[in-house]
């Protein structure tokens, strides 16, 4: 057993809502990050989905403008324990996105600026559960969070709301991400607690 | 008690132990030493640091490194923590944690940014706010074994007030210069105005490349970058260079 | 604040630590020390200490990159139970053994 250091809390005061297993609130939002902040232009950004044969379909900035926005209000889970209730965000719905992509694929390789990547089941993209998110609390995404834009998939752990993000590649097989692939869960369901592989 | 300095533990896998907090010193207006007890404690050598770690009653759990400020003394061992605003634990070890309390700490661990008694050659010590505290066990330790190795340190501080071990350091030690570097105050007639160190500063106060010292640059991240790059821009070989980067903000 | 003189800007980019911080976790696993180990980047081939390079994150999960080529040298996760240590951007550790 670890010795409690008396009257420390972290960061945190007491959760008022339903937290899942090991989580605790809190109301900053913690920067993790796995490699220096990549810095992309929103007329360099585009957004690229690559099908299982090969077909490419891109956006470039002013096209992801021109789709119709949700506004999102989300809870947020990162795996480093913290939770924030009550995001707000505003994005494209990967609906809309991947609307008249033609695909076989049962499974998504989210890629990033900076080339960060995570791995999930297509389906976790679909069905109003995912976002390409560029602006949060009513502000443009700052590039400490994953501006210009970042995936939100907010029913999964954090790692999987790919920062920066560059494309999805649909594929036939799973292929483990970033964090996947050195120990983190392959699918990061916070309420069941899958932080690491074997949970 | 020199010869604990120089058979830091570096060959043994370690624990967390509980370590109590004996004693605490204002250092700064925003930097604390504390002292804690730790049974056993197999000595360590200067540079090294721990890393410690809190839980709370909850189970929440979170841990940092801290560089070791003291020289090895049987079952003590000193940190210095700057307290960084907004800040988890700097804040809660600087302030809250009480004489009597407990917290977690697995060290000494670090084989590369540490000072070993039988270099002889001169020695550059370069630091950022709290940056100096593992350069401080190395002159403590310099001086406790009674080592004739000469040692410069260039120490930069916002102003007068940031200034850690002021009085130990103005007291200084046969061999030791100290040079303080002002960014934003300086002391009432102090010759160089308040600004970053400078490739200068380093050529005035530091040791000439051909003399071939040892370099420890430590502080917050953009400052030991900084820092770093300006010697090897005056000519010392990078592998006579070693750093500790404390972070972005890095106390 | 930062007590020497920077900037809160200055940060943004500065968001890393050195490998030094990785001796506490490396010393659950090994019993030497691994920071003095020189590292060779399987990516750009350059070699320096371990405690060099620089590392992304805060424990359970640590990410080492090279400062030459920035490419990920090493990753380590830890769980309540497990560690993974992720080798794959190194080519060799050489070790300095303790002879005394
Ligand atoms: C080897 C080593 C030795 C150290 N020795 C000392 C010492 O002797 N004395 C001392 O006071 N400090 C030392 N530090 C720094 C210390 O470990 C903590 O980083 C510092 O106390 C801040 O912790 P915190 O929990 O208060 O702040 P945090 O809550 O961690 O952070 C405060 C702010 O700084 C940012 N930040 C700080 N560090 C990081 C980081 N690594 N990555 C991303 N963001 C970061 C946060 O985003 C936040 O904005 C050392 C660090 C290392 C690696």
């Amino acid at each position: 057993m670890p010795i409690v250091s008396r009257g420390f809390h972290g960061r945190k005061p007491d959760p008022g809502r339903k937290l899942p297993p090991g989580q605790y609130e809190t109301f900053d939002f913690p920067v993790l990050s796995a490699g220096p902040t990549p810095r992309v232009s929103r007329d360099d950004w585009t957004f690229t989905v690559t099908t299982e044969s090969g077909t490419r379909h891109q956006w470039d900035w002013g096209r992801l403008m021109a789709l119709p926005a949700e506004h999102p209000t989300v809870d947020l889970h990162c795996v480093t324990k913290w939770s924030k209730f009550d995001t707000h965000w505003e994005g494209v719905s990967l609906d809309v996105l991947l609307e008249d992509v033609e695909t076989e694929a049962e499974f998504a390789l989210v890629h990033s600026y900076g080339g960060y990547t995570t791995n999930l089941p297509l389906e976790d993209l679909l069905d109003g559960k995912a976002w390409i998110a560029y602006r949060y609390d009513g502000e443009e995404l700052a590039a400490e969070h994953g501006g210009p834009a970042r995936l939100l998939v907010p029913h999964l752990y954090l790692w999987k709301s790919a920062k920066w993000v560059s494309g999805i590649q649909l594929m036939l097989e799973d292929e483990p991400g970033f964090w996947e692939s050195a120990g983190y869960h392959e699918y990061g369901d916070p309420w069941r607690e899958q932080r690491y592989q074997g949970d | 008690m020199a010869r604990a300095a120089v058979s830091g533990r570096l060959a043994a896998r370690l624990r967390w132990q509980a370590a109590a907090l004996v004693e605490r010193r204002e250092e700064s207006p925003t930097a604390r030493t504390l002292v804690f007890d730790l049974p056993g404690w197999a000595g360590h050598l200067p540079g090294q640091h721990v890393d410690v770690r809190l839980t709370a009653e909850d189970g929440y759990s979170t841990q940092r490194s801290y560089s070791i400020a003291s020289a090895p003394d049987a079952d003590r061992v000193e940190l210095t923590v700057q307290r960084v605003p907004d800040g988890e634990v700097s804040p809660y070890l600087a302030d809250d944690l009480r004489v009597g309390d407990a917290v977690e700490i697995r060290g000494p661990v670090g084989g590369w940014f540490v000072w070993r008694p039988e270099q002889a050659e001169p020695v550059l010590l370069v630091a950022g706010g709290s940056g100096v505290v593992p350069l401080m066990s190395m002159i403590r330790v310099r001086d406790m074994i009674g080592s004739r190795v000469p040692f410069r340190l260039l120490y930069s501080v916002r102003d007068p007030a940031d200034r850690l071990y002021g009085p130990e350091l103005d007291r200084g030690a046969p061999g030791l210069d100290t040079t303080w570097v002002y960014t934003r105050g300086t002391p009432d007639g102090w010759t160089r105005p308040a600004g970053r160190l400078t490739p200068d500063d380093l050529v005035r106060w530091g040791w000439p490349a051909d003399f071939e010292p040892t370099c420890y640059v430590c502080g917050p991240t953009g400052f030991v970058e900084a820092a770093a790059g300006m010697l090897v821009a005056l000519g010392h070989h990078p592998d006579r260079i070693r750093t500790e980067r404390f972070g972005p903000s890095g106390g | 604040m930062d007590p020497t003189g920077g900037t809160a800007a200055d940060g943004v980019q500065d968001a890393y630590q050195d490998g030094n911080v990785l001796a506490g976790p490396l010393s659950e696993i090994f019993a030497v020390d691994l920071t003095a180990a020189m590292s060779r980047c399987a990516h750009c081939d350059s070699t320096g200490a371990v405690a060099t390079l620089r590392v992304y994150g805060r424990p359970p999960a640590l990410v080492a990159r090279c400062p030459s080529c920035g490419e990920v040298v090493l990753r380590i996760v830890r769980s309540p139970t497990n560690t993974w240590l992720d080798l794959r951007g190194t080519v060799t550790l050489n070790i300095p053994m303790d002879t005394r």
